[in-house]
C-alpha cells in the first residue's frame, strides 16, 4: 500500500487516511501555480448547477466510505453496475428505433436486422398513431413520415411477417393504452405463440412523463391512465411474464429542458408514484419492481452523465429497498435504456453531430447502460437518411468493439472527481426527489404543474447560456463557416398511391370483419372502464387485447376509452 | 405601431414537443409583443379561427415531426379567411426541400434549428409590421 494516493503506485488495501504528508504543501504550491497562470476565472458549473473545480484529490473522495458507497458490481449500492460482469460479460443492447411507411417497410428493415444478427428491435409508429388515430382518420399528408402505419391486427401481423416472435426481444413505442402490444399478443394468439413467450418493453407507457413533458404520447385523462397503466401491469404479470409493462422515461423531462438532476429525480418521483400505485392495488413489490425499467436522456456534458447514472442506481436501490420492502435483488437492479441527446445536435454542420454522438454514447457506456441508442448526424434536419442510420449503429459498434470501452467495469469508479460529483448529483437529485415528495407525490405535482415550470424554467436558462456564448455549441455560437445546406437526399416519403393503397386495404379490413364481435368486444371495453378496478373482467387492458382479437383496431379502442375514461389534455403553460 | 405586435405561437399536426415554442414565446413576450400561446394539436380551422379572433400580425408554427407538411394548407385557409396579410412563419426541424416548397406556398420565414433570440425576435417584428400594413392597405 502506498499513503500516497496520487503517486503512480496502486492504492492498497486499507482506506487512505487524510492527512496525507506532504499534501498541505503540495496543494498550496499547486494552487498559487494555478491562480497566477489563469488569471481571472469565473465560476464553472455544471448543466445541474454543480460547481465543478479544476482539479479533484483524496480530499474529495477518499476512498474510506467504499463499501457503503461503492461495494462491487451487482452488488449493494449498486454504484458500480446492477450484473457482476457488467459489459464484459453482455454488451448492451443495441436499440435503435426504426419505423417508417408501411407495415412491409417495417417488416424489411427489421429482417435486415435480424440477418445482420440482431434478435431485438424497437418499433416506432407514425404520429398519427400516436394521437390514437387510425389511418383512415387523419390528414393523408402526415401518414408514415415519422414512423409505420400500424392500426389493425393484420398491420402487427405484417410488421412480423417470417419473424418467430417467440423469439425476439421488442420494444415497442406504444403509449396508454398499449394497442400495439394488444395486436401483437393477437397475432401470437393467431400464430399459436404463447403469450409467455413474447419479451419485451412497453416504451413510452410513463403516462406523467406524457402529460408533463412529451404530450404526442398523451392520450388519456391523468385518472383513466392511472387505471390502464396498472391493468396494463396486473395483466402483463399475470399473462406475458417475460415482457415488461413499465419504462420510466427520464428523456423527455431532459430533452424537454430539465437539468440531468432534474430529470433524473423527476423519473425516481415518478417510478415511485407507480410503485405506491401498484402497492394500492394490491402488487407485491418483489414481482412488479424487477420488471421496472427506466429510459434516459445522455446531453454533452460528459462527466455529468456519468455521474447521474452511477447516483441513479444508487439511489434506486435504497429507494426500493427502505420505501417498498423489496428483498428480492433484481427489484434493486435500475436497468435503463439511453438516447443520445437530439437537442444536443446542430443542424449547422451536420457531421459535427458523429462526435456529440460519439461522446454522449460513450457517457452512457461508462455510465452503465443496458440498451442504447445513438442517434443519426441529420436528425436537425430531416427524419434520418439510411446512411445516417448506418453511422449511428456504426458508431455503436466502434464503440463495442473497437474501443476497448467493455474491458472494465465502471472504468470511472474512484477517480476523485466522479465519485465527489456522483455524491453531488445524488445529493441535488434527493432534492428533487424531497420536492415532490413534499408536493404529495407525482401525480399531484404534475397536476399543479411543478415539473412543467421545473423545465421551462430550466430550458430557457440554457438556452441564454447558449445565446450568451456561455455554453459553446460549436457551429452555432463558436466556429461557425459560411456552409450550404448540406446536400443528404433525405428518406423518400412513401408515395401517396402506395398509402391510399394502405388505407383502401385497412378499410377494406374493417369491411370484412365480423361485425358483431367488434361491437360486442368494444361494448365488453367500455364495461370495463366503467367498472371498479381489480378484476379480470374489469382489466381494461385484458379487454383491450380480446378487441384486438376480434379485430377491433387501434383508432377505435383508442376512441372508445377516450371516450370512457377522458380525453388527455396536457396543462399547457406557457 | 401603436399597439405592440400580436403574434400566435401554436403546433398543428400530431406532435406535442413544446420546449421549442415554449422558449420563443417567452423570447416574444420579453421583447415587448403580445403573445396568444396554443397547446398542440390545432386544426387548422382552429388556427383560422383564433387568429380572426385575436386579430394577430403573425403566426408562428413549432414543427418538429413533419407537421409542417399541413402549412400548405393553413396558407390557403387563411387567404380564404380574408386573413391573406397575416404572416406566418415555422420553426423546428424542415428539410431543405420542403423549405422551398413552404416559400413558394408562402410562408414567410422558416427558423431552423440554431436560429438566434435575436434573429427571431428581429424578423417577427418585422414581419408584424409589413402584416398590419398590409392590412391597412387592404
Amino acid at each position: 500500500m502506498t499513503d500516497n494516493p496520487m503517486s503512480d503506485g496502486p492504492i492498497g488495501d486499507a482506506p487512505v487516511q487524510l492527512p496525507l504528508p506532504g499534501f498541505d504543501a503540495a496543494r498550496a504550491e499547486w494552487r498559487q501555480a494555478y491562480a497566477e497562470q489563469i488569471g481571472e476565472e469565473g465560476t464553472v458549473r455544471n448543466r445541474s448547477g454543480i460547481e465543478v473545480k479544476p482539479l479533484y484529490t483524496a480530499e474529495d473522495w477518499d476512498g474510506s466510505g467504499y463499501m457503503d458507497d461503492l461495494g462491487f458490481p451487482g452488488q449493494l449500492p449498486m454504484t458500480r453496475g446492477i450484473y457482476p460482469t457488467m459489459h464484459r460479460g453482455r454488451t448492451w443492447s443495441q436499440r435503435q428505433l426504426i419505423g417508417h411507411g408501411l407495415p412491409e417497410d417495417y417488416n424489411l428493415r427489421f429482417r435486415t436486422i435480424l440477418e445482420a444478427g440482431g434478435n431485438a428491435g424497437s418499433l416506432i409508429p407514425c404520429n398519427s398513431v400516436y394521437r390514437g388515430f387510425d389511418c383512415d382518420e387523419v390528414d393523408p399528408v402526415l401518414l408514415g413520415t415519422c414512423g409505420a402505419v400500424v392500426n389493425s391486427v393484420d398491420d402487427m401481423d405484417i410488421c412480423y411477417r417470417d419473424v418467430d416472435i417467440g423469439s425476439i426481444s421488442t420494444a415497442l413505442n406504444d403509449p396508454l393504452p398499449f394497442t400495439l402490444l394488444a395486436l401483437l399478443l393477437a397475432v401470437a394468439k393467431r400464430r399459436g405463440v404463447p403469450w409467455t413467450k413474447i419479451t419485451g418493453t412497453s416504451n413510452q407507457s410513463d403516462y406523467l412523463s406524457h402529460f408533463i413533458a412529451n404530450h404526442m404520447f398523451y392520450r388519456l385523462s391523468l385518472p383513466g391512465s392511472r387505471r390502464v397503466l396498472l391493468d396494463h401491469i396486473d395483466f402483463c404479470q399475470r399473462q406475458v411474464p417475460g415482457w415488461n409493462p413499465v419504462s420510466v422515461v427520464g428523456q423527455h423531462m431532459q430533452q424537454g429542458g430539465a437539468t440531468p438532476a432534474e430529470a433524473m429525480g423527476l423519473t425516481l418521483s415518478t417510478a415511485i408514484q407507480y410503485a405506491n400505485d401498484c402497492l394500492e392495488r394490491g402488487m407485491q413489490p418483489d414481482q412488479f419492481l424487477p420488471r421496472f425499467t427506466f429510459f434516459f436522456d445522455i446531453s454533452m456534458s460528459f462527466f455529468e452523465e456519468i455521474a447521474k447514472f452511477r447516483a441513479g442506481r444508487r439511489i434506486w436501490q435504497r429507494l426500493v429497498r427502505e420505501r417498498f420492502g423489496a428483498s428480492d435483488p433484481k427489484a434493486w437492479r435500475f436497468k435503463f435504456h439511453a438516447q443520445t441527446s437530439g437537442v444536443d445536435l446542430t443542424r449547422q454542420q451536420p457531421m459535427n453531430n458523429v462526435a456529440r454522438v460519439t461522446a454522449q454514447a460513450m457517457a452512457g457506456i461508462m455510465g452503465g447502460l443496458q440498451s442504447l441508442h445513438t442517434d443519426s448526424y441529420d436528425e436537425l434536419s430531416s427524419v434520418p437518411t439510411e446512411e445516417a442510420a448506418r453511422v449511428a449503429i456504426s458508431t455503436q459498434n466502434i464503440l463495442c468493439e473497437e474501443a476497448h470501452l467493455t474491458d472494465v467495469i465502471d472504468p470511472l469508479g474512484g477517480s476523485f472527481y466522479v465519485e465527489r460529483l456522483t455524491d453531488e448529483m445524488e445529493a441535488r437529485i434527493e432534492a428533487v426527489i424531497a420536492r415532490i415528495d413534499d408536493a404529495g407525490g407525482m401525480y399531484r405535482a404534475a397536476e399543479a404543474g411543478i415539473p412543467q415550470i421545473m423545465m421551462g424554467e430550466s430550458a430557457l436558462a440554457f438556452q441564454e447560456r447558449v445565446e450568451s456564448g456561455a455554453q459553446t455549441v460549436i457551429g452555432v455560437n463558436k466556429y461557425e463557416v459560411d456552409e450550404v445546406s448540406d446536400a443528404a437526399t433525405p428518406l423518400t416519403r412513401t408515395d401517396d398511391a402506395v398509402m391510399g393503397g394502405h388505407v383502401a386495404r385497412f378499410e377494406k379490413f374493417k369491411r370484412d370483419r365480423g361485425q358483431q364481435a367488434v361491437d360486442r368486444a368494444l361494448d365488453d371495453l367500455a364495461r370495463a372502464a366503467n367498472a371498479a378496478p381489480g378484476t379480470p373482467e374489469a382489466n381494461v387492458f385484458g379487454l383491450s387485447v380480446a378487441a384486438a382479437e376480434a379485430g377491433v383496431t387501434h383508432g377505435e379502442i383508442c376512441a372508445c376509452l377516450r371516450r370512457e375514461l377522458g380525453n388527455g389534455e396536457p396543462l399547457v403553460l406557457a | 405601431m401603436s399597439q405592440p405586435p400580436k403574434i400566435l405561437v401554436t403546433k398543428i399536426g400530431f406532435d406535442g414537443h413544446d420546449r421549442g415554442s415554449r422558449i420563443v414565446a417567452a423570447y416574444l413576450r420579453d421583447a415587448g409583443m403580445e403573445v396568444v400561446y396554443t397547446g398542440p394539436w390545432q386544426s387548422i380551422d382552429d388556427v383560422v379561427t383564433l387568429a380572426t379572433q385575436e386579430d394577430v400580425d403573425v403566426i408562428g408554427v413549432s414543427s418538429l415531426a413533419t407537421d409542417h407538411l399541413l402549412l400548405p394548407k393553413l396558407m390557403d385557409a387563411l387567404r380564404a379567411a380574408d386573413l391573406g396579410h397575416i404572416k406566418v412563419v415555422v420553426g423546428g426541424i424542415v428539410p431543405d426541400a420542403d423549405a422551398e416548397s413552404l416559400a413558394s406556398a408562402g410562408v414567410a420565414r422558416v427558423f431552423h434549428p440554431g436560429s438566434t433570440r435575436e434573429d427571431i425576435v428581429g424578423d417577427v417584428g418585422d414581419l408584424a409590421r409589413e402584416a398590419r400594413a398590409g392590412n391597412a392597405v387592404a
